[in-house]
């Protein structure tokens, strides 16, 4: 049986933290949760990750593999050379905890400020497949938190105080197109989400292990919402002359 | 003496998966306070692999379909044996808590009319599983947690129970600890609602994640409650075989629902041997009717008249019938049998099974849309669990309530696909109501003993302190052999005895385990702590497996190869009695005569 090596990130903060080196033997099929796991079932069993199901549905073993941000439990041993050393590290844009965990509450408490769903008091609940195709693919999402790993604005500039980033945007995009929401979020995206932000290189639409077109579908959407609300000449003399729009 | 941090609700909910977010959520409404204590992250409990559908009978599909169909498909699948009053409030109330969840944002899919749309599953007799392609247990539980979040429920994540306290009889609160950086905690309440899942981490081959290892029934059986009916274990026909780090891992009932079918190594349809004579008249007669009955569904025709195909017979038989076809050698390479969606057109099995079609083809290298699945049986629910009050989901326990897979009677010897789901959010709800009566009654608030803090934190801090202690990965190894070879899916009395000799071996290598490192998000640490539950939970499980001496629903005898129905009146309990584990037989409550009917006046079947 072919051995892999990985270097796993150890430690609860990165200036003491150090990569360890473990073999571990590669059965058909394995991915790198699998590796994990046997590292802590043989050799130490304090390895902190996150996990659930396993099958790439819970979006709990998020993790940088060779640099790059993706679940473990969908990551291949067998995408990797055999002579390949296979690295595998926290994501960076979170606070550590321990080894490949991280403190993730940062977008639970983003979650709480969205304006929940708010159907008409009278709605009826007759809505048509054609008009919910959309917002079903926005609800796929697992929130594994890659997308906001990757993106720039708070992995690099840590803006987390100014922008809610792409999952949010998503979760936002799923209200606003619901057929049957009545709310208006386009001011509080401008003002509190951050929308203007994103400069769309779509570095989160690459990561989504459920192929959400966060980009396209939501985020672009979205701005042009408020550029609408917002910076339209003509829209903003209408509201001038007519009042606010209601939605 | 060891800090910890202190919080006070007037009802503790253990557990945020469909069932512990839907009963915070009623508590929380009516005015309480409410803690709701999470073991991993918010919305990533066990509820979100749910795939297929949540059963209602909102009959938007079928017209014909309503509780009383629906209760009677429960029962029949649950061989009689379930508690007939849960059954029935199960059945009533699905529709209404469905509907519920679209109201609070769910998005299901719609029939052309507008509605919700309701597919085929095995043992109903009508399409009523309201389902978001294969994805379904994902919308159910982001539609709550988002509920939830907005309606000022104190979330605890990455929190473990480990201790329920008590004021003599009563409730008064838990004692856990926090993963994150080991800290201790203690939450005082009028009311604790279980709400854990279940215990599928004992077995090797699972559906179930890490989180399955019988929290709830362990808490519940330590504080004085009674386990019902744990010889009924759940292995779902279909998980994967191959590759060996994906086996185990769930395909959907949604495959066989959408027109999957199942084929030896031989071509041989096989199912159409392996239905029991009592409901082989509600199955299509032979391959030329399946057909039809296909034909009528990919139409998206709402009723047909043909019936329903072979594959979609109740779980417990599916599996023993792919079990039996591997073992008496018309198994596929890896040791399974093939399920076929694949003679299907492409674009309609990847937008109805798309995350099957993705788990398929990135960790098995397998195009569903071009050649058959290989899949075998999966330990994947335990009907049995923790005896509740139908009505208000307390446990004899005053102030303890239970609610979801964690408890027991709902499903009785089987359980039917889709009722899990809709089990959670009518029981949830339920459950939520009656801790809130129960707290009001209540007079003064119990009071939290000291002595019971300090047991609590010695039991955890203990694995520390031995030097030369085991592994408690080995441990649960051992566990997963001895579970998959003496109390796997055909039982025999002398396998029984020798799996229950092995668990009291285990017992006492448990009292030697130990772990490294430091109380900061320790998983080895952790697990000591889990493999109690575990073992208590299993032994339960072994222990009932011999008692029922018989075959019924899940529970299959190869000494006892039939169903005696002079068994069929009594429930299997254990419960705490010392060190021991004491084991009763407990009559089943009558059913009233009006429901008794519904069985008489049973009308052909046809879906």
């Amino acid at each position: 049986m072919r051995e892999a090596t990985l270097k796993v990130f150890r430690g609860t903060d990165y200036e003491t933290g150090e990569f360890k080196t473990y073999k571990v033997p590669v059965e058909d099929g394995m991915v790198v949760l699998d590796a994990i796991h046997y590292i802590q079932k043989e050799i130490d069993p304090d390895v902190a990750v996150r996990w659930n199901c396993k099958a790439a549905k819970c979006g709990s073993c998020s993790a940088e593999v060779n640099g790059k941000p993706a679940l473990m439990c969908k990551t291949r041993m067998d995408h990797f050379a055999s002579d390949t050393e296979i690295q595998v590290q926290p994501l960076k844009t979170f606070p550590l905890v321990k080894d490949l965990v991280t403190n993730v509450a940062w977008n639970y408490e983003v979650n709480k400020k969205i304006t929940p769903f708010t159907p008409a008091k009278d709605a009826d609940w007759t809505f048509f497949q054609e008009d919910i195709e959309r917002v079903q693919e926005f609800r796929k999402c697992i929130e594994c938190f890659l997308c906001q790993d990757v993106c720039h604005v708070l992995r690099d500039h840590n803006r987390k105080d100014a922008f809610i980033g792409p999952r949010f945007l998503v979760r936002t995009a799923g209200l606003e197109m619901h057929p049957l929401d009545k709310a208006n979020r386009i001011e509080s995206l401008k003002d509190h989400g951050g929308i203007g932000f994103c400069n769309i290189t779509k570095c989160c639409t690459e990561v989504c292990p459920e192929d959400i077109h966060i980009t396209d579908n939501a985020i672009i959407p979205l701005k042009e919402r408020v550029v609408d609300e917002f910076y339209d000449p003509v829209m903003m003399l209408l509201k001038k002359i007519f009042g606010k729009k209601q939605k | 003496m060891a800090n910890y941090e202190i919080h006070e609700h007037d009802i503790l909910v253990i557990g945020a998966g469909g069932a512990g977010l839907r009963a915070a959520i009623e508590a929380s409404a009516k005015g309480v306070s409410v803690g709701l204590v999470c073991k991993s992250l918010l919305g990533k409990a066990h509820t979100v692999m749910a795939e297929g559908g949540i059963a209602a009978a909102l009959a938007n599909v079928d017209s014909r379909d309503n509780w009383e169909v629906h209760f009677r498909d429960t029962m029949i699948g649950g061989k009689m044996l379930n508690n007939w009053r849960m059954a029935q409030i199960h059945a009533q109330e699905a529709p209404e808590c469905v509907r519920e969840l679209e109201q609070w944002g769910a998005v299901f899919d719609r029939t052309k009319e507008g509605k919700i749309l309701q597919r085929a599953f095995g043992g109903h007799t009508y399409k009523r599983l309201c389902h978001v392609g294969d994805r379904t247990g994902l919308e159910l539980i982001r539609t709550l947690q988002d509920k939830g979040v907005h309606q000022g429920i104190d979330v605890y994540m990455e929190c473990t129970v480990t201790k329920i306290l008590k004021d003599g009889d009563k409730v008064s609160g838990a004692f856990g600890y926090f993963r994150e950086d080991g800290r201790y905690v203690l939450f005082k309440a009028k009311a604790i609602i279980l709400a854990t899942g279940g215990v599928g981490r004992s077995y090797l081959v699972t559906s179930n994640s890490w989180e399955y290892t019988g929290d709830g029934h362990a808490l519940a059986y330590d504080a004085g409650a009674d386990l019902i009916d744990m010889e009924f274990v759940q292995f779902h026909p279909t998980g994967m075989v191959w590759p060996p780090g994906v086996r185990g891992i769930l395909v959907t009932e949604a495959v066989r629902g959408e027109g999957g079918i199942l084929r030896n190594s031989k071509g041989e349809r096989f199912m159409f041997k392996y239905l029991p004579e009592a409901t082989r008249a509600d199955y299509a007669a032979d391959e030329t009717e399946a057909k039809k009955w296909l034909e009528d569904t990919l139409s998206g025709r709402l009723k047909t008249e043909y019936k329903r195909p072979p594959e979609l017979s109740t779980r417990d038989n599916v599996a023993r019938a792919i079990y039996t076809e591997v073992k008496e050698g018309r198994g596929t390479e890896h040791g399974g049998v093939y399920l076929d969606i694949s003679y299907q057109n492409a674009e309609r099995v990847k937008k109805k099974l798309p995350s099957m079609y993705h788990q398929f083809k990135e960790l098995a290298d397998v195009d569903i849309t071009q050649t058959p699945m290989e899949v075998g049986p999966t330990m994947h629910y335990i009907m049995g669990g923790i005896r509740v009050n139908a009505d208000t989901a307390e446990t004899r326990v005053p102030g303890l309530f239970a609610a979801g897979e964690c408890s027991g009677g709902m499903h009785g010897s089987n359980r039917l696909g889709g009722n899990s789901l809709s089990d959670l959010i009518v029981f949830g709800r339920r459950a939520g109501r009656g801790a809130v009566d129960y707290t009001h009654k209540l007079g003064s608030a119990p009071q939290i003993s000291e002595s019971q803090i300090t047991e609590a934190i010695e039991e955890l801090e203990i694995p520390f302190k031995r030097q030369d202690g085991i592994n408690p990965n080995d441990l649960v190894k051992e566990l997963h052999t001895i579970m998959g070879t003496y109390v796997g899916i055909f039982r025999e009395e002398k396998d029984l005895q020798t799996g229950i000799e092995k668990l009291e071996e285990l017992k006492k290598k448990f009292k030697l385990v130990k772990a490294n490192g430091t109380k900061v998000f320790n998983p080895g640490w952790h697990l000591c702590r889990d493999l109690k539950n575990m073992l208590i939970s299993s032994e339960a499980i072994a222990r009932s497996a011999l008692s029922r001496k018989e075959s019924r629903g899940a529970h299959s005898r190869l000494d006892y190869p039939k169903t005696d129905d002079s068994l069929g009146n009594e429930n299997t309990s254990v419960s705490k009695d010392g060190e021991t584990m004491k084991l009763e037989k407990t009559p089943l409550n009558k059913m009233p005569d009006d429901l008794k009917e519904l069985f008489a006046k049973k009308e052909p079947a046809h879906a």
